[in-house]
């Protein structure tokens, strides 16, 4: 009895104990926890939320909406529909409310904004009083104001767009579409984009990697070779350019990369061309950039997994009869994989969200997705668009992250 | 004074914040209309600016006070091309001018600049790229000089590429050849089929300090100070008035001197409005094939 009673005693004395170890270690986390879901994972929804949010049509044509959800969208709409649109634009009082509404359709339809604008200007001029306007006398009326009003592309886009959520921008993001009969299809190859410009992304991504890792592998082998002291004064200079500003690496490409410039002229002194090479405002120069703005990222992971391999391993090879390339290959190689593995996601993952490099250093065609994402957030102004690719970027990226994690196998986390 | 370089989404996010810390702005006209239409800009009070009658018919508008007038044209180095270029026929003919083209990234200016180039008359540019088979053509044409393309992003390129000798022929705004050429250097504008247009003053709407800025718009639009503006930097005065106090030239230099504007066009600020959205996607688009 008393034994029992004692392990029995002991064992929830045991867990007491666990449980407020437990709770100590919850409560340290705490503040991280509440760091990400303010400054990550709120702002994270609300992009993702805006990406399929589309109150614009909703709030500013209700009774269009209303009048057109039993509409085929092939035939004419009714003259109701017609009477519901005088109604609704005569009933908006501020002018903002209805440049957002054209904004919004203008976007589906180039022209929309025109239609709308004038519109609404002509019947805010006027003062007659709509209300008692019959549909087909709304009719006539509209469609003197502005004979685009007989067109149906407008009227399927108001019609599309009466719901507040909307899969347009996340489709559009991947090159498809709504017909106005609710069907998905791809779109017309001279409009399709964003699939070209998401591969193209990817594409670079990987070449950068490629050769930062291909950079990166002797350099941080040749690192861990050396003396501590002398190991450390040359990983000062690694990280040396890895604090000065982005910028300022890129204006001193351009210099080192034009047609005049310091590269060029060696080129044509040691007779290898005769004219100067492209380097710049094109593909090869973004990646030099790139590759030189990213190397750190590299070395660094690798440098470490490095330092840890005891060099015996590889003595002990040779000294076994192994050839130097084989024991490299077979026993070297293959204990540095996690650094290999880490340093090419590192990069890979930074780098498919580049901007500014293509940017400042590419030519139009080398533009990656975050510049269409800069563009729809402060040229076009259409944030819908904006957030449907940053989510197609944010997906891209975590269902490659969760393969590589799946083939890799490996224990390995971006932390 | 902070640089701005069209993004106005901070315009937007501003107003909608209502924490509007710019008082005015110099906008470019797409974002003029495009503002005013969202309720992004104040009301001008034109009694406050001056005499509309003063001002050219483009300056005066309901949420904006015409900066200036200024174009983008075709620009070469006088010290490399023996010929010069005088149609944008020329500008595409790369058997006849070796060499690369400067471009703006981006489909505005560049497909009027194609159908010039492609024989269409400047008086008839927007009502064919309105069309759709018009806008094809611009697009095939473009495509002729595409693997002679450099694009260039920022105002000040052009007349370093043209220095360099990376370029031949370049599109540049024309008050950055006008400062070059202040340097000693012998860069030229074509000023035949060039696209002129009007910047803009406007106020975010719910400034803190709307007299001052409009005080500072008055200041800015009167005679004398534009006069003064427009000896430093070949930018054509608003204000009719201006033109009376420039020697002739001054004169010859802007943009708005019968030489220079009699076979420019004018950018079409509805136009791109309403077409610019999708033709900068199909650009996008045509850049990536």
């Amino acid at each position: 009895m008393m034994m029992a009673g004692g392990t029995l005693d002991l064992a929830t004395q045991l867990r007491r104990a666990e449980r407020r170890r437990k709770q100590r270690a919850v409560a340290l986390t705490l503040p991280l926890l509440a760091f990400l879901v303010v400054f990550f994972l709120v702002p994270l929804a609300s992009l993702l939320v805006r990406a399929v949010e589309n109150p614009e049509v909703a709030d500013a044509l209700p009774r269009t909406g209303q009048a057109l959800a039993d509409w085929d969208r092939q035939s004419p709409p009714d003259a109701a529909a017609y009477a519901a649109v005088i109604a609704d634009l005569s009933a908006i009082e501020e002018t903002a409310q209805a440049g957002v509404l054209a904004r919004r359709l203008n976007s589906e339809v180039p022209g929309a904004r025109s239609l709308v604008m004038g519109t609404y200007r002509a019947l805010q001029a006027e003062d007659t009083d709509f209300k008692d306007l019959r549909s087909e006398q709304a009719r006539t009326r509209l469609i003197e104001l502005d004979a685009r009003w007989e067109e149906l592309p407008y009227w399927q886009a108001i019609a599309q767009n009466s719901s507040r959520w909307t899969p347009d921008y996340l489709l559009a993001a991947v090159d498809l579409k709504r017909t106005p009969q609710g069907d998905i299809v791809k779109v017309p190859a001279d409009e399709a984009a964003f699939a070209d410009i998401l591969g193209r992304t990817f594409q670079m991504s990987a070449v950068v990697t490629f050769f930062c890792l291909l950079l990166a592998y002797p350099l941080a082998y040749w690192l861990s070779t050396l003396p501590e002291r002398k190991a450390n004064v040359l990983l000062i200079l690694v990280l040396l350019p890895f604090w000065t500003s982005v910028l300022v690496r890129i204006a001193a490409w351009i210099v080192l990369l034009q047609n005049n410039g310091l590269v060029n002229r060696f080129f044509m002194w040691i007779g290898l061309t005769d004219a100067p090479i492209p380097l710049l405002f094109n593909r090869v120069g973004v990646i030099i950039a790139m590759v030189h703005i990213l190397l750190p990222f590299a070395i660094l992971p690798l440098y470490s997994v490095m330092k840890s391999v005891p060099p015996n391993y590889l003595r002990a090879a040779i000294s076994l009869g192994s050839a130097p390339f084989a024991a490299f290959a077979r026993v070297y190689l293959p204990q540095t994989y996690p650094g290999v593995a880490a340093g090419g996601l590192l990069v890979f993952i930074t780098s498919i969200g580049y901007y500014v490099t293509p940017a400042l250093l590419g030519g139009a065609g080398d533009q990656m997705l975050s510049y269409y994402v800069a563009q729809y957030t402060n040229v076009e102004v259409n944030w819908g668009m904006a957030c449907a690719l940053g989510g197609v970027l944010l997906t891209a990226t975590l269902v490659l992250y969760a393969l590589y994690r799946k083939v890799a196998k490996a224990e390995l986390s971006l932390g | 004074m902070v640089e701005y370089n069209g993004e106005q989404a901070r315009i937007k996010a501003m107003v909608e914040t209502k924490k509007v810390t710019w008082d005015v702005v110099e906008v470019e006209s797409p974002d003029l209309s495009r503002g005013c239409d969202e309720g992004l800009f104040e009301k001008i009070d034109w009694a406050k600016v001056g005499n509309k009658a003063d001002f050219q018919k483009a300056a005066v508008h309901e949420c904006g006070v015409g900066t200036f007038v200024w174009s983008t044209v075709m620009a070469y180095n006088g010290d490399k091309l023996k010929t010069a270029p005088t149609t944008w026929a020329d500008f595409w003919d790369t058997k006849k001018f070796p060499g690369k083209r400067g471009m703006r990234k981006g489909a505005r200016y560049n497909l009027e600049f194609a159908l010039m180039a492609d024989g269409v008359k400047p008086a008839d540019v927007y009502k064919v790229l309105a069309t759709k088979d018009g806008a094809e053509r611009a697009f095939k044409k473009m495509t002729e000089l595409k693997p002679n393309i450099q694009w260039w992003e920022a105002g000040a390129q052009p007349p370093q590429f043209l220095v360099a000798g990376d370029v031949a022929m370049t599109t540049a705004y024309n008050g950055r050849i006008d400062a070059a050429q202040r340097e000693g250097k012998n860069l030229q504008i074509t000023w035949t089929g060039g696209i002129y247009d009007l910047d803009y003053w406007v106020m975010p709407k719910g400034t803190p300090n709307k007299d001052a800025a409009l005080k500072f718009i008055a200041l800015a639009s009167s005679p004398d100070a534009q006069a003064e503006y427009a000896k430093n930097i070949s930018y054509g005065p608003t204000n009719t008035k201006a033109l009376a106090k420039l020697d002739a030239k001054v004169l010859a230099q802007l943009p708005t001197s019968p030489a220079n504007s009699k076979d420019a066009l004018q950018f079409n600020v509805g136009f791109w409005a309403d077409q610019g959205e999708a033709l900068e996607k199909r650009f996008s688009a045509w850049a990536a094939q």
